[in-house]
């Protein structure tokens, strides 16, 4: 086509639509939080500058180290039983067996029911003295008594990582299995016709191919995890006495619950300090994995 | 019509989970490699089994539940089996939050109006992302990637200030629009890729018969790539629809405009849940996308893994 510079102008006219929605909804916001972070602002219409004084306030008072803390453990604990979990499913789902198709569909449902509505029936399951998990340890005499998840710290910081795993699980595991399926079938014919049994096939094979894949997801996984909101905010509200106040959950607790917005973006700056760190390690991740394809 | 149909199925056929293990020449059996001792198939349907049942056990649990009486919920010891058992809770529901049909209609609502906002935003955008090498434009591209990992908790606050100076606190523009700016970068990613297979020939050759840029889009792109915007409708569709909390929740405080998950959330806080008749409701909330999944399963898999496996 000739004369780039109207075709870049086209271009720019078709982009135009997305790019403003995208500004004021999204890159706006983003920049009104880091302005925010220095003022004092909360319901008032009015509100002064007052420097780093948030940033101090939150990281004087000691426990928002204890809450970036325990959110990485909470994501790393999830995001490592997603990738282990869906990594099982994959293996589990590409296997050549009567049912294929019906067991991959009926692996979608965590993934694309509204979200909320699932995690209220992880809320039933989780209750003490109905719910079925209690329920049916009971039954079969593995507790004495009824067991409340969601009433004590530690067993409510791990109920809603397995809530948060079965919600991830499914999509892991459909891009595992596509990411296995493009793996070159002759190499396994290769592998079996010198008599590679189907563990050593697995484990020189499959791993190592699926790598790249492992790689983005984990860290697309991290990223999903670390902003995980509505499970805890359903569940728990970040309790039972703070123990899954996550740093979303603290943020949001701060900003709505207690109206100062000031505070509450100094600490969703200090959250998007980290999720741009991640950001920049899978741009960097994806592009190394391109770039070794390419060779 | 039908160059609508085969383009479909070309789409669906390049998805990597439809591929098909390859026929031998003499193929009545399965392949060598694929065959299974006895034991072997009996570990792999156990593994499934287990597998399932943990991401199937909330639905299986929250069905029964819907079945039991509540004085049967409420005894024990457990029964994993509803005695009994009657769908008196589907109807009964409807008295216990009035506001259940209207919920349910304000979630489709959003997110219909959330798709049409991101189908009309996205489809100009992946055209030039896909046709015109730009100056800027891999950056601009890897900013609407980078869109996607910010998630709307963290700009929460600046949010809820935009929506009040703009007025739209406790109106469904208010979950509609933060919404939709959330769903446009991945579904750009998602067309840009089906838009870059359609042969550049094809604009070459309107080109040369004289045709402007705008009818180009409009009367040879936006035909062939119907199949590819059709995915990412029913994409963002489910995702509208699976992700509708947290604004829902902190923008809007009017019963009427709450969408399902929201209004069953007020439901859930209160102190003595009928934990029946929540299941109840949620089931009707659950069906819609059950059924979307049956029937288009195989164009799921391709919109959710084309963006995915070849970026």
């Amino acid at each position: 086509m000739t004369s780039t510079r109207s075709a870049t102008l086209f271009a720019l006219a078709l982009l135009a639509p997305a790019l403003i929605y995208i500004l004021i909804i999204v890159a706006y916001p983003l920049v009104d939080t880091i302005i925010l972070s220095f003022t004092n602002a909360s319901l008032r219409a009015e509100y002064d500058w007052v420097g780093w004084a948030n940033y101090q306030r939150i990281f004087g008072a000691g426990n928002f180290t204890e809450v970036i803390i325990r959110t990485f453990i909470w994501t790393f604990f999830s995001v490592s039983m997603k990738m282990i979990i869906g990594m099982c499913g994959a293996v589990l789902l590409n296997a050549a067996i009567p049912g294929q198709t019906l067991f991959r569909i009926l692996t979608m449902p965590p993934w694309v029911v509204p979200m909320a509505i699932g995690i209220f029936m992880w809320g039933w399951m989780y209750n003490g003295q109905f719910g079925m998990i209690s329920g049916l340890l009971q039954n079969f005499g593995l507790t004495n008594g009824p067991i409340a998840f969601l009433a004590y710290g530690n067993t409510a910081f791990w109920a809603t990582i397995v809530t948060d795993v079965w919600i991830g699980v499914p999509m892991v595991t459909i891009y595992f299995l596509a990411a296995m399926q493009s793996i070159p079938k002759d190499l396994y014919e290769a592998a079996w016709t010198d008599g590679a049994g189907r563990f050593y096939r697995f484990r020189r094979i499959t791993l190592p191919m699926m790598l790249p894949a492992v790689i983005t997801m984990s860290l697309l996984s991290l990223i999903a995890t670390f902003n995980s909101f509505d499970i805890i905010w359903i569940l728990t509200q970040g309790g039972p006495s703070g123990s899954t106040t996550t740093m979303i959950i603290d943020t949001y607790k701060t900003a709505m619950g207690s109206r100062k917005y000031g505070e509450g973006a100094a600490r969703a700056v200090v959250i998007s300090i980290f999720v741009t760190i991640f950001c920049l390690v899978y741009f960097r991740a994806v592009r190394k994995l391109q770039q070794g394809e390419a060779k | 019509m039908s160059d609508v149909a085969r383009t479909t199925e070309i789409a669906a056929a390049d998805s990597p989970a439809s591929v098909k293990p390859k026929r031998r020449l003499f193929a009545r059996t399965k392949p060598m490699i694929d065959r299974y001792k006895w034991y072997e198939v009996v570990g792999l349907y156990l593994g499934i089994a287990v597998f399932l049942f943990f991401v199937l056990a909330p639905f299986i649990e929250g069905f029964l539940v819907s079945l039991k009486p509540l004085a049967q919920l409420f005894s024990r010891p457990y029964n994993f089996i509803p005695k009994n058992g009657s769908f008196e809770a589907y109807f009964t529901m409807w008295q216990s939050v009035p506001a259940l049909g209207m919920h349910i209609f304000n979630s489709f609502f959003i997110s219909t109006i959330v798709t049409i906002i991101v189908v009309a935003i996205v489809v100009p955008a992946s055209y030039a992302f896909a046709r015109f090498n730009f100056a800027g434009a891999g950056l601009l591209l890897g900013g609407f990637l980078a869109v996607n990992m910010f998630s709307g908790a963290v700009l929460l606050i600046p949010l809820f200030r935009l929506m009040r100076t703009l007025g739209l606190l406790n109106t469904y523009w208010a979950m509609i629009v933060p919404g939709a700016a959330f769903l446009i970068p991945s579904s750009i990613w998602l067309l840009r890729t089906y838009m870059l297979r359609i042969p550049r020939e094809l604009d070459e050759a309107a080109w040369v018969d004289g045709a402007s840029r705008l009818y180009t889009l409009r009367r040879i792109i936006l035909p062939l790539a119907m199949p590819g915007i059709v995915v990412v409708a029913i994409m963002t569709f489910i995702g509208a629809y699976a992700q509708q909390f947290i604004f829902a929740l902190t923008f809007n405080s009017k019963t009427e405009f709450m969408p399902l998950p929201v209004g069953l959330f007020a439901f859930f806080g209160k102190q003595e849940v009928l934990w029946n008749e929540l299941m109840a409701a949620s089931f009707i909330g659950i069906l819609p996308v059950m059924i979307v999944i049956v029937f288009l399963q195989r164009y799921l898999v391709a919109g959710l893994t084309a963006g995915a496996v070849k970026q």
